[in-house]
C-alpha cells in the first residue's frame, strides 16, 4: 500500500524576475515500510517537492497535480484536515536542523506540543514520558529535553529532530538531508536509526541526499532528479551500477565506490553547471551537459519511459523511449 | 562606428561611468516601484516649491507685523485671507509658506552635518581595532543613551543666542549617533569581505581603505539614513521653537505653533491657526519618513518595508 | 514500546552540554559595569555642558529674592572658582545635592521631587496605553504582512509617528476642553488634580485621571506608532525564519505558531529596541506637560528654561539621563532573562 503518492506534481514560484518552474511533473509513490531515495544536483527541486506534502510552500508558489498522503490530496483538503495530516500521517526532518528548532524553547517543549495537539488522549504527563523515550531512542539522554536547542551540537540537533518527526508515529517520514550536518561515523548511525524505526513501525520513508553511497546502502528504490523532474528510478543498487541516463552515469562515476568498477579510478566530475529553472536549455534540459547527446536532443522532450524491470529513465538512448512527452509510464 | 564594438572605444573611465549609470537606472526604476516612496517624493516636491517660490508669492512685507496692523487679529478664515490671520494680523498663508524655507533648511543643514560625523565617527570606529576604535564606538553608545530632546533643549538653552545657525549646529551635533551605529555595522561588514582583505595585504593606507573601499559601500545607506534623520530633525526644531528656543525673528512652523499656543488659539477656538502649521510638519515628515524608508527597501530588501 | 536503537548505548554521553551555570549572573555584572561607565561618562558631560555658558552665571542669583545672604556668598564662590577646582567639588557632589535654583531659591532637588509623581503617573499610563495597543497592531501587521490590516495600519501608523505630540495636544485641549464645539469642556486642561482634593483619595484618584487622560492620549498615540513600527520589524524578521516551519508542519493552528513561537522571539529585540526609545517618550513629556500645564518634571523643565535656571536645568537633565540608562540596564536584563540564549 502506498503511504504517500505523487502524481505529476509541479511547483512554480512567481519571482519579480518572473515564474521559477522548480518542479516540472513529478511522479513517485512510497510504500508501507518502503526506503526511498531522492537523489540530484543541488537546485533540481527537491526541498521544493517536498514542501509540497504538507502544502509548506511558501505563498509564492503555484502547485498542480496531486499529492496523497494516505490516499488525501493535501494540496486541496480543509485547514482542519490538513493540520490533522501535518505531523500525524506525515513527518519531515528538515534540512538545516540548525535553525528548525525554536530557539528560546526548551527541546521537551518543542518535543510535546505535537504529541498534545494530536493525540486527544496525551497529557502533559504521557507526553513528557514519550518524549523521554523518544529521545532515548535517537541516542540522547532523556534530561536533554530541558535544554536549548543552542545547547546542543548540530548532530545532536539532528537528532532532536528525528525524534520530533518520530512523535506522533506518522505513515510517512520525509528527511531532507538528514546526514549533511554530521561526520561519517554518526551518519552512518543516524541513517541506521531513521531505517531502522521505520522498518519496525511500517513507515514509508523518503531520504533526500546528495550522498549516493548513503542511498545505495540505504534505500530499496531510489529516484533521481535533473532540473525539476526524475530522470531515472528504480532498485537503488542497479540504478548506480547500471545507471541508463547519462546523468546519472555521471553522478555515479562521481562516487567510485558504487559506480561502475571500470571507472573506479578514474573519477570524473560533470562539465558545467545545473541549469537555473527559470533558464531552462530546450528539449532534454541535459543536453547541454551530456557527453552522448545526439542531434535530436536539443528538440526533443523525453519523459520517463520503462527501461529494463521495476526500473525507468528519461533518455532519448533507453531502447523504445518515447519523445515529445506523448510517452508516459 | 557601428563596425567597432564599443567596448573598443570607451575609455576605463567612460566604461565606469556607464556602469555607474546603468545601476542607477536600475536603482531609479525599483524605486519607482514603491507606491509610498513615489508620494514622499511628491509630497516633498510641492514643499520645496512652495519654499522656493514663497518670496514670489507672498512678498516679505505679508510678514511684516509693522504693515499688517491695519488687518483684523486672529480672523478666522476668509476671502482674502485663506486661511485666517495670525495675533499680528498676518496672512496665516503667507507666514506657512516662509517657514517652509526654515524647516527645511534646518533639516537639511543639521542632517548634513549628521551625516558627516556619523559617517566620519562609524567608519573610524569600525576600521580602527585598539584604543581609536573602541573609544570611538563608546562614544557612540553613551550619545545614544542620553535623550535626545532633553540633550537638545539643554543645549539650545546653554548657547543662549538663537540664530538659525544655532540650532543647525544643536540639531547637527546631537542626532549623528543612530547614523554612526549604522556605519560602524556595515563598515564591519564590507571590512571582512575579500577584497578589503587584498587592499590591506598590498599595504593601502587607511586613509586609502576607507576612503576608496569602505566610503563607496556605506554610502547608499548613509543616504538612506540621512532621510530618516531629516525627518527627525524638522520634527526637533518643531519642538524647540514651541519651547521657545527657536529664533525669535525667523518664521518656521514651531514658532508659529509657540505663537499659536502663546495666543490661546488652542482655549479660544483659533483652529485656523493650530492645524495648517502642523499639518504642514506632518506632511513634510512624512514625507522623509517615506523616502527614506523606500531608500532602505531597494538598498537592502531584507528589511521588509514595503 | 520497547524499541532498542543500536545508537543509543553507544552515543549516550553524561556530560552536560552547553555552558555551566551563572552566565546570566556575569551577563548582568558586566551590563551593570557598563552602565557604570555611561553614568560616569554623563556625569561628564552634564559638568562640561553646563560650563559652556555665557556670562557671569553668579549673576543670575542677584534677581532671587528669596535666598539668603550665606547661600549667595556660598554660591557665588563656588561659581567663580577655577575650573578644576569646580570640577572636583561636582565630583564631590555629582549630584548638586546642595543646588539652589535661581528661580525659587529652592533647593532644587526639592522642586525636582515634588514634580516626579505627575510624570511618573502620565508615562506610566501613556507607555503602557502605547505599548498594549502598539504591540497588538505591530504583530498583526507583521503577521499578513502586506494585507489590507498591514496597509492600513501601517499608514496610519507612520502618520502618527510623523506627528508633534505637543500639537495632538493642543488639538485635544480644542476639541475637548476648550468650551467649544461638539465636546465642550468634557475634560479639565491644566494642572493633574483639582485643588483641595487629597491625592490619595478616591476622589484624588479621579481627578488625577481626568487631568490625565488628554495628556496620555497625546503621547501614547505618538508612542503606540513607534511601538508598532518596531513589533512589526521584529515580527517580518520571524517570518522567514525556519522554526515558523516546523511549528507550522506540526499541525499548529495558526494563532498558536504566532503566539507561540513567533511573537515570544519577535518581542526579545522589541523590549531592547522601546527602551532604546524611552529617550523620546521624556522628550515628549517635556511639551505635552508644557501644553497641558501639567506639573510635572517636562513643564518644570520648561520653566527652567523661561526662567533661565540652569542649576535646575543641570539636575533635571541628569535625572532624564539617569532613568534612561537605568531603563536601559533594565531592558538588557530582562531581555538577557527570557532568552535562554544569553541566560545559560
Ligand atoms: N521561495 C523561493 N522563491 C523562488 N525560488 C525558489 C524558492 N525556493 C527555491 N527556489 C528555487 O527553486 C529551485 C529549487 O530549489 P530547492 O530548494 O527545491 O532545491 P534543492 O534540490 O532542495 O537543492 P539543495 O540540494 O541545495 O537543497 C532553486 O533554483 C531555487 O533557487
Ligand atoms: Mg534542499
Amino acid at each position: 500500500m502506498s503511504v504517500l503518492e505523487l502524481r505529476d506534481v509541479h511547483l512554480t514560484y512567481r519571482t519579480a524576475a518572473g515564474p521559477v518552474p522548480a518542479v516540472r511533473g513529478v511522479d513517485l509513490t512510497v510504500d508501507a515500510g518502503q526506503v526511498v531515495g531522492l537523489a540530484g544536483e543541488s537546485g533540481c527541486g527537491k526541498s521544493s517537492l517536498i514542501s509540497t506534502v504538507l502544502r509548506l510552500q511558501p505563498k509564492s508558489a503555484t502547485v498542480a497535480g496531486q499529492v496523497l498522503v494516505g490516499g488525501k490530496d493535501v494540496q486541496t483538503l480543509s485547514w482542519s484536515a490538513l493540520r490533522a495530516v501535518r505531523w500525524g500521517e506525515a513527518a519531515v526532518v528538515f534540512q538545516g536542523a540548525l535553525h528548525s528548532l525554536n530557539p528560546i524553547q526548551r527541546i521537551g517543549a518543542q518535543l510535546v506540543e505535537p504529541i498534545l495537539v494530536h493525540d486527544r488522549e496525551a497529557t502533559p504527563r504521557t507526553a513528557g514520558a514519550r518524549v523521554g523515550e523518544l529521545l532515548s531512542q535517537v541516542g540522547l539522554p532523556a534530561r536533554y529535553a530541558d535544554q536549548y536547542p543552542h545547547q546542543l551540537s548540530g548532530g545532536q540537533k539532528q537528532r532532536v529532530m528525528i525524534a520530533l518527526a518520530l512523535t506522533c508515529d506518522p505513515q510517512v517520514l520525509l528527511a531532507d538531508e538528514p546526514t549533511t550536518a554530521l561526520d561519517v561515523m554518526v551518519q552512518a548511525q543516524v541513517l541506521e536509526l531513521l531505517t531502522g524505526v521505520a522498518a519496525e513501525r511500517g513507515m514509508g520513508v523518503l531520504i533526500i541526499s546528495h550522498d549516493l553511497s548513503v542511498l545505495a546502502t540505504t534505500c530499496h528504490k531510489v529516484a533521481v532528479m535533473y532540473a525539476g523532474r526524475v530522470v531515472e528510478e528504480g532498485p537503488a543498487r542497479e540504478v548506480f551500477e547500471h545507471p541508463r541516463h547519462p546523468y546519472v552515469r555521471a553522478l555515479a562515476r562521481a562516487f567510485p565506490t558504487i559506480g561502475d568498477t571500470t571507472s573506479r579510478y578514474a573519477p570524473a566530475g560533470l562539465p558545467g553547471d545545473p541549469p537555473f529553472p527559470d533558464h531552462l536549455p530546450s528539449g532534454c534540459p541535459f543536453h547541454p551537459r551530456c557527453p552522448e547527446a545526439v542531434a535530436q536532443c536539443p528538440s526533443v522532450d523525453v519523459r520517463l519511459w520503462p527501461a529494463g524491470p521495476g526500473r525507468a529513465a528519461a533518455c532519448v538512448h533507453v531502447d523504445g523511449a518515447e519523445v515529445h512527452g506523448a510517452g508516459l509510464r | 562606428m557601428s563596425t567597432e564594438p564599443p567596448s573598443v572605444m570607451l575609455s576605463s573611465r567612460a566604461a565606469a561611468r556607464a556602469r555607474r549609470g546603468a545601476a542607477l537606472r536600475r536603482f531609479a526604476r525599483s524605486y519607482a516601484a514603491h507606491r509610498s516612496g513615489m508620494a514622499g517624493l511628491v509630497i516633498l516636491g510641492l514643499f520645496a516649491l512652495i519654499a522656493l517660490l514663497a518670496p514670489v508669492l507672498f512678498p516679505a512685507d505679508m510678514l511684516d507685523i509693522t504693515k499688517t496692523v491695519q488687518n483684523e487679529t486672529l480672523e478666522p478664515p476668509s476671502g482674502e485671507f485663506w486661511l485666517g490671520t495670525d495675533e499680528g494680523g498676518r496672512s496665516i498663508l503667507a507666514v506657512l509658506a516662509w517657514a517652509a524655507r526654515a524647516s527645511l533648511t534646518v533639516g537639511v543643514a543639521a542632517s548634513a552635518i549628521s551625516m558627516v560625523l556619523g559617517t566620519l565617527v562609524g567608519i573610524g570606529s569600525g576600521h580602527y581595532r585598539g584604543l581609536l576604535g573602541s573609544l570611538l564606538q563608546r562614544l557612540t553608545d553613551w550619545f545614544l543613551v542620553i535623550p535626545f530632546i532633553p540633550l537638545v533643549v539643554v543645549l539650545a538653552a546653554v548657547l543662549g543666542q538663537r540664530g538659525l545657525g544655532t540650532i543647525v549646529l544643536v540639531l547637527g551635533v546631537t542626532s549623528w549617533p543612530g547614523t554612526a551605529r549604522l556605519v560602524r555595522a556595515q563598515t564591519l561588514s564590507v571590512e571582512g569581505r575579500p577584497y578589503l582583505e587584498r587592499a590591506k595585504a598590498l599595504g593601502g593606507s587607511d586613509w586609502h581603505q576607507m576612503v576608496r573601499h569602505v566610503l563607496p559601500n556605506v554610502m547608499p545607506l548613509v543616504l538612506a539614513n540621512t532621510t530618516l534623520t531629516v525627518a527627525l530633525v524638522i520634527l526637533s526644531e518643531t519642538t524647540l521653537a514651541f519651547l521657545g528656543l527657536g529664533d525669535p525673528y525667523l518664521d518656521s512652523w514651531g514658532t508659529m505653533l509657540d505663537k499659536a499656543n502663546g495666543a490661546g488659539a488652542a482655549s479660544t477656538g483659533a483652529w485656523w491657526y493650530l492645524l495648517p502649521p502642523g499639518i504642514c510638519v506632518i506632511l513634510v515628515v512624512l514625507a522623509f519618513t517615506l523616502i527614506g524608508r523606500a531608500l532602505e527597501s531597494v538598498l537592502d530588501p531584507r528589511l521588509g518595508r514595503d | 514500546m520497547a524499541v532498542t536503537s543500536p545508537v543509543a548505548t553507544e552515543l549516550s554521553d553524561d556530560s552536560t552540554p552547553g555552558g555551566g551555570s551563572g552566565g546570566l549572573g556575569r551577563f548582568i555584572g558586566l551590563r551593570l559595569l557598563s552602565g557604570l561607565g555611561t553614568l560616569l561618562f554623563v556625569l561628564l558631560f552634564n559638568f562640561f555642558l553646563f560650563r559652556l555658558l555665557p556670562g557671569d552665571p553668579a549673576a543670575r542669583y542677584r534677581a532671587v529674592k528669596n535666598i539668603s545672604a550665606q547661600d549667595l556668598a556660598r554660591i557665588r564662590d563656588e561659581l567663580n572658582a577655577p575650573v578644576m577646582e569646580q570640577f572636583w567639588a561636582y565630583l564631590r557632589d555629582p549630584l548638586a545635592l546642595q543646588g539652589i535654583s535661581a528661580w525659587k531659591g529652592q533647593p532644587v532637588w526639592d522642586l525636582v521631587g515634588g514634580r516626579a509623581w505627575p510624570t511618573l503617573v502620565l508615562l506610566g499610563t501613556s507607555t503602557l496605553l502605547a505599548t498594549l495597543i502598539g504591540i497588538r497592531v505591530g504583530i498583526r501587521a507583521g503577521w499578513r504582512r502586506g494585507g489590507s490590516f498591514d496597509k492600513v495600519s501601517t499608514g496610519v501608523t507612520l502618520l502618527f509617528y510623523a506627528t508633534p505630540e505637543f500639537w495632538l495636544g493642543l488639538l485635544l485641549i480644542l476639541t475637548f476642553s476648550s468650551g467649544i464645539g461638539p465636546f465642550p469642556s468634557l475634560f479639565p486642561s491644566g494642572g493633574v488634580i483639582d485643588s483641595g482634593i487629597e491625592p490619595l483619595s478616591m476622589a484624588g484618584v479621579v481627578s488625577v485621571a481626568e487631568h490625565t487622560v488628554l495628556p496620555a492620549v497625546a503621547l501614547a498615540a505618538v508612542y503606540l506608532a513607534e511601538y508598532s513600527l518596531i513589533m512589526r520589524a521584529s515580527i517580518v524578521d520571524e517570518l522567514s525564519q525556519e522554526y515558523l516551519t516546523t511549528a507550522r508542519a506540526k499541525g499548529l493552528m495558526d494563532h498558536v505558531v504566532r503566539r507561540r513561537h513567533a511573537v515570544p522571539n519577535a518581542s526579545l529585540p522589541t523590549i531592547t529596541l522601546i527602551f532604546l526609545n524611552i529617550g523620546f517618550i521624556i522628550g515628549g513629556a517635556i511639551t505635552v506637560e508644557t501644553v497641558f500645564s501639567y506639573p510635572g518634571l517636562g513643564l518644570l523643565t520648561f520653566e527652567a528654561i523661561t526662567e533661565q535656571d540652569f542649576v535646575l536645568m543641570q539636575a533635571l537633565f541628569l535625572v532624564f539621563t539617569v532613568s534612561v540608562i537605568v531603563c536601559n540596564i533594565l531592558a538588557d536584563v530582562a531581555v538577557a532573562v527570557l532568552d535562554p540564549r544569553i541566560r545559560t
